[in-house]
């Protein structure tokens, strides 16, 4: 069932689209990212979602009911702030109480709802403290448990842990993804780290410049990037320019630029003939000297010479250059000690499987 | 041999901060000393300027000069609606200008300190002019409204300071929660800024309490404790002064007693688990 729904929604600001023309269409349940740059519009999306700002044009459902002109106190939904927002004049108790407040909760029944949501979020006993004493991991747990409280139809969470190190972040995004699924509540992740967004959600949706650019699946959007800046964003996207050169049965061929040609599943191209770009992933590719093996099989393979490479202990990224100069990085991992690894300069051949091979549509045009 | 010295020296040096710091406090503290002490004296004649010895009869007939009472009464008043009148608008002010951008803006920004800026013999000058020109005759409202006009600017730097760092995402934070707007501004933005608030309200009452100067030209045959007291020093001034003023120096001494403490009782008790 429909959770949230943004049809056509569009936010112009003063100088500049902020969001542009987005569809899209979250579960109930779900964890679901907005993903993208800074500027990309996904904060701008949430909050519009969250009746923070109204849009310019377009519509937002929340569930059945049209939403979009309605002020953020009359919606059934609820914000982790970026900044926590935490009330420093109250106590976490009470800062957790203040939406039940609102709502009119019957004071009896506070207390206790209170007390279950501080110990879903591992803060029992801290109800009398002042926010300012807590840390950050502690006061993000605050705000978590404060719009929580209110069970709201969707919990809308801005960047919230931008502000913490590296260890608590992991650590949090685990006890996030934990507390998402003990409420069920639909959340509406907003980041601009892939990895936290690849970690969590079940579905993320990559924008950038106020559009979307893709929807799907961690994997999906991984392994099968559907433009080159989805490609790029969530890593490395070893591009190569080519030509459809044609279909056969399930295996389309396509010419490169380079010199070669590359077979992929026929079902990854939208077009039938004309330019594309196609990409692998650098931990699928697989790096030879020239001089050794055969190629196996049906696999692809492209002629290349290192240009730089980098041991970093679980693997080995390399930097290789096709003769028109066009970057791949390469993972491999460094499963036995290498003799020789192949230093800059190595002539290599690299191998992948067609499987692995993902096509993107060319470059929209550029705004002007 | 160096090490020796200096240890030697480091007691002299040690002795500097702390006479310093005491003189200051001293040449602060000494004329209001002096002023309490001789709300004590059990003078003879009509001039309190010597010892004399030691008396509570002023306290006890601290109401004893009827037109001393009325003054003080005038100038509680006064001092009370002025800060009521000009803590409220000036709140109003530093809020529009923090929070809004609106035609004008930068020019009300500057607007807000001449009266600040102005010397107030040339405000109580103008007032004046301003109130024969229209015909409006001085007494208790004209007083009101010097003081509260050049209080409003005090209230607004004060309460501006407050305002200015305010973090928006809290109100966010409170609409998000369910709060309208009238709702979000009692619980989360009043109790904020209130302490902000708070020193513009003192502020705006201490500086209509004790105007002289302005007072004088506008406030006809109102007569406030300062107008009384500079009326009265010419023929002596009575110890019932002394007390009266004893006793709003401790007042508000009790204020900022008080205030710091309850400042003071919210950062208290470090969080253990944090140590």
């Amino acid at each position: 069932m429909a959770n949230v729904r943004l049809e056509d929604v569009s936010k112009a600001f003063k100088s500049a689209v902020a969001v542009d023309n987005l569809t899209l269409t979250i579960d109930e349940g779900e964890f679901f990212s907005l993903l993208g740059p800074s500027g990309c519009g996904k904060t701008t999306t949430l909050r519009m979602i969250g009746g923070f700002e109204e849009p310019s044009s377009g519509r937002i459902w929340l569930g059945d009911e049209d939403v979009s002109g309605l002020p953020a106190h009359k919606r059934d939904v609820n914000t982790v702030f970026q900044s926590y927002a935490l009330f420093p004049h109250l106590s976490v108790a009470e800062n957790v109480a203040y939406g039940l407040k609102r709502q009119g909760v019957a004071k009896d029944e506070i207390g206790p709802r209170v007390e279950a949501m501080l110990e879903l979020v591992d803060l029992e006993g801290y109800g009398q403290r002042r926010t300012t004493q807590l840390s950050g991991g502690q006061q993000q747990r605050v705000a978590l448990a404060r719009a929580l409280v209110n069970r709201p139809q969707v919990l809308l969470l801005d960047e919230p842990l931008g502000a913490l190190d590296l260890k608590l972040r992991k650590q949090m995004q685990l006890e996030l993804k934990r507390i998402q699924s003990e409420v069920g509540i639909t959340f509406i992740y907003v980041t601009h780290d892939q990895e936290e967004a690849m970690t969590m959600s079940d579905r993320i949706a990559v924008m950038s410049a106020g559009r979307l650019e893709q929807v799907g699946a961690p994997q999906d959007v991984y392994e099968l990037p559907a433009t080159s800046f989805v490609a790029s964003f969530l890593g490395a996207s070893n591009l190569l320019e080519g030509e459809i050169e044609g279909t056969s049965g399930e295996v389309t061929k396509v010419r490169l630029g380079v010199g070669g040609t590359v077979t992929l599943p026929a079902g990854r191209l939208t077009d039938s003939e004309g330019p594309v770009a196609v990409g692998v992933r650098p931990e699928k590719l697989h790096i030879q000297t020239t001089n050794s093996s055969e190629v196996d099989r049906g696999d692809n393979a492209i002629e290349a010479t290192v240009v730089n490479s980098t041991y970093t202990g679980v693997s080995t990224s390399y930097e290789c250059a096709t003769s028109d100069g066009t970057r791949l990085v390469v993972y491999v991992q460094n499963l036995e000690r290498s003799a020789s690894p192949p230093g800059a300069g190595a002539k290599v051949r690299l191998t992948w499987d067609p499987d692995h091979t993902f096509a993107v549509s060319k470059a929209r045009p550029e705004k002007t | 041999m160096a090490a020796a010295s200096a240890s030697r020296r480091r007691p002299k040096r040690e002795w500097i901060l702390p006479t310093y710091t005491g003189l200051v406090i001293a040449y602060l503290l000494i004329p209001i000393v002096v002023m309490m002490l001789f709300g004590f004296n059990d003078y003879p004649g009509k001039f309190n300027f010597v010892w004399e010895g030691f008396t509570l009869d002023h306290y006890r007939n601290l109401f004893e000069i009827p037109e001393l009472t009325q003054a003080l009464r005038n100038s509680l008043v006064i001092a009370a609606i002025t800060s009521v009148v000009a803590t409220t608008l000036g709140t109003l002010i530093a809020l529009a200008l923090t929070r809004f951008s609106f035609h004008g803006r930068s020019g009300l920004n500057l607007f807000i300190f001449i009266p600040m800026a102005t010397p107030e013999i040339v405000l109580g000058v103008s007032l004046l002019s301003m109130f024969v020109a229209i015909g409006f005759a001085r007494g208790f409202p004209t007083v009101l409204i010097a003081h509260i006009m050049f209080s409003i600017s005090y209230v607004v730097v004060t309460v501006k300071a407050r305002t200015s760092g305010f973090d928006r995402s809290l109100e966010d934070a409170a609409r998000d929660l369910g709060a309208d707007g009238w709702t979000t501004f009692w619980t989360v933005t009043f109790p904020l800024i209130l302490p902000g608030i708070a020193a513009g309200g003192l502020l705006a009452f201490v500086l209509s309490f004790d105007d002289y100067v302005v007072t004088a030209f506008n406030a006809g045959a109102t007569i406030t404790f300062p107008l009384w007291i500079y009326g009265a020093s010419r023929f002596g001034i009575p110890a019932q002064v002394n007390v009266m003023a004893t006793l709003i120096f401790l007042l508000g001494v009790a204020y900022v007693v008080i205030s710091l403490l309850r400042e003071r009782g919210r950062s208290a008790a470090p969080d253990p688990s944090e140590a």
